[in-house]
């Protein structure tokens, strides 16, 4: 079992009222799954993701990833686990709007304490692999919506991990570039890495093997799916 | 982390703004500028000084009798007797007052110094022209006169004084000689009339002396010199060595030198310490503006640790950007305050002396400021949840 949640909470205070955004989840992913996690906005599958990504930690509960106990480690040991272990891809991209395509590849390698050379080699070899060998110097703002998110996809592939956690990867693009974009996902998770994709799309959730729905912080259906 | 990289990313981010990374440079580089600026001048003028008070010669003694009752003088005869000690080479005691000079319709009043031949060479004055007083025109009682430069243009104009006869107190002087003019803490030769210090008993009727130089043999003997001049002077007018009342004051040029410095260091140290406050004051600009800065920032924080900085990674790469600021503006204030430096002390006309201490403890206190001022912001932006500084719009 690649990753394991065992019972998660996460309770908010707000004043006198304890919000449940997640609601003893017990969830197990395998190695090379493609696992969508549906549900509409406030379900919780944002926070659900934030704390697979190690961004975030539940309230209650346990995370073991790889076997590893999440709650165990320091904000520097689960900065290591977010850089060479989960590749992120966002909604909104998060490109760094000052770098370029390339130099945006090259922070989590940067952190991962490559250097020079090498570190450009390998940016520039994952910016062909999602097609965008011809505009490794353009900012992002020079570039559509679609080929952010590649440049987004390039990144987090960079350091090599094998979990690949997107976020409505697809949310903000038109539906040729979203297809463009699921495409990629499906062809990752072919080569043999684990794709968490979160959405509230019945449709895009659909192109996964497996799809856990979610609604007010409990996981209320989890199906194969034909993908 | 890699720093050169990191180094690039600040000088991007200073560059993209670059208006406001001057601004904030601003209080750094005034802060730079007036430290060395002021230092500068300020150790410029003290070299200034010190140079001219060894150019009278650091053996130099100066005797000044106050005296006791009645009993105010020394005579000639009991001031010459200094020398006779081995750590006094020369004695030149100085019988003064004021009368008037006559020359043709010219008509003024002067001071007038009765000195003896060794004077010149204690004071280390220069002659312009002529001779200077003679030991035989002390034995002889010569009327002889050599002016400052200042009453020799006042009395005869353009027209050379040497061999010419001028009048004091009624009495017939021929003029010798011009000194060269030398005006230093020490006071002005400019209008002062040497005569032989004889000739001077008489015409000032005035049988005492009041001031005598003197050199030490050697700059070592300077002090043993003091002590036996400070004995006899004690014996002569009955005080004690230890006493606080003295009819004596004996200074040496150490001894000047010393007080000077330690004044002077002192005005140095003030000055840089109030420009060390701007420099204070411009890192708290840096605070600010780093401050600015982190919360502008927050969701490329959060980005960058979503993609695996670490606490220090985050912490380095603001350091350095508050570094390579002040850095910057260290530089520009060192450029721009040695350039002020020189500009100043041409206006005032005295050199400007800049060291390479006081140059590193600026840039070194600019850095220093640039860590101390950077290290909250750093701080703050390093230690936010990746989460929250995601979630930041």
């Amino acid at each position: 079992m690649l990753i394991q949640l065992e019972d998660i909470y996460k309770i908010y205070k707000l004043g006198d009222t304890e919000v449940h955004a997640l609601d003893g989840i017990t969830l197990g992913i395998e190695q090379g799954e493609f696992i969508a996690i549906v549900g509409p906005s406030g379900s919780g599958k944002s926070t659900l993701m934030n704390i697979l990504g190690c961004l975030d930690t539940p309230t209650e509960g346990s995370y073991l990833f790889e076997g590893k106990d999440m709650s165990k480690l320091s904000d520097d040991q689960l900065a290591v686990i977010r850089n060479k272990h989960i590749g992120f891809v966002f909604q909104s991209f998060n490109l760094l709007p000052k770098l370029d395509a390339v130099e945006n590849v090259e922070v989590p390698l940067t952190y991962a304490g490559k250097k020079g050379p090498a570190r450009r080699e390998r940016a520039v070899k994952m910016l062909e692999m999602v097609g965008l060998g011809d505009r490794i110097h353009h900012k992002p703002k020079e570039l559509s919506g679609g080929q952010q998110q590649r440049v987004a996809i390039a990144r987090a592939l960079s350091t090599d991990p094998p979990v690949i956690l997107a976020d409505e990867p697809t949310g903000n693009l038109d539906t040729k570039s979203g297809t463009e974009i699921m495409q990629i996902l499906k062809e990752l998770n072919k080569s043999g890495k684990t794709v968490i994709l979160i959405t509230h799309d019945i449709n895009i959730a659909k192109q996964a093997q497996r799809n856990v729905h979610i609604q007010d912080g409990k996981i209320i259906e989890d199906v194969k799916v034909a993908g | 982390m890699d720093i050169l990289q990191t180094i690039k990313i600040a000088m991007r981010g200073i560059l993209d703004n670059k208006l406001r990374s001057f601004l904030t440079m601003l209080g750094i580089i005034i802060g730079v500028t007036s430290v060395i600026a002021l230092v500068s001048i300020g150790q410029g003028a003290t070299s200034q000084v010190t140079e001219q008070i060894q150019s009278l010669g650091s053996n130099l003694l100066t005797v000044n009798i106050t005296g006791r009752g009645a009993n105010t003088t020394l005579s000639y005869e009991e001031a010459m007797e200094f020398g006779e000690s081995p750590y006094i080479s020369a004695v030149a005691p100085i019988m003064n007052g004021s009368a008037t000079v006559k020359h043709g319709n010219k008509n003024t009043t002067a001071q007038i110094q009765g000195t003896n031949e060794e004077f010149l060479g204690i004071r280390n004055y220069k002659l312009a022209e002529g001779r200077f007083i003679t030991s035989a025109d002390v034995y002889m009682r010569q009327k002889i006169a050599i002016l400052g430069p200042g009453i020799a243009e006042d009395i005869f104009g353009l027209v050379s004084p040497v061999g010419q006869e001028i009048k004091i107190n009624g009495q017939i002087f021929k003029v010798v000689g011009i000194l060269e003019s030398s005006s230093s803490m020490m006071g002005s030769n400019d209008e002062d009339i040497y005569i032989p210090v004889t000739t001077a008993e008489r015409l000032l009727q005035n049988r005492g002396v009041r001031t005598i130089y003197m050199q030490a043999a050697s700059e070592d003997t300077v002090d043993l010199a003091t002590q036996e001049i400070s004995v006899k002077l004690s014996r002569i007018f009955k005080t004690d060595t230890n006493s606080d009342f003295q009819a004596y004051r004996i200074f040496s040029q150490t001894e000047m030198l010393d007080t000077l410095n330690e004044t002077t260091s002192t005005l140095t140290m003030m000055l840089g310490g109030i420009a060390a406050i701007s420099l204070l004051v411009g890192g708290i600009g840096i605070m600010n503006i780093m401050l600015v800065s982190v919360t502008e920032r927050t969701r490329e924080i959060g980005i960058r640790k979503a993609l695996g900085a670490r606490k220090r990674d985050i912490l380095s790469q603001f350091l350095i950007e508050s570094l390579v600021l002040s850095g910057i503006g260290g530089v520009i204030g060192i450029i721009v305050g040695i350039l002020m430096s020189r500009g100043i002390a041409q206006v005032i006309g005295i050199t400007a002396k800049t060291t390479y201490s006081v140059t590193a403890i600026a840039f070194g206190f600019s850095m220093l400021v640039g860590i101390f001022f950077g290290l909250y912001p750093a701080n703050k932006a390093s230690s936010l949840k990746p989460i929250e500084a995601l979630r930041y719009e």
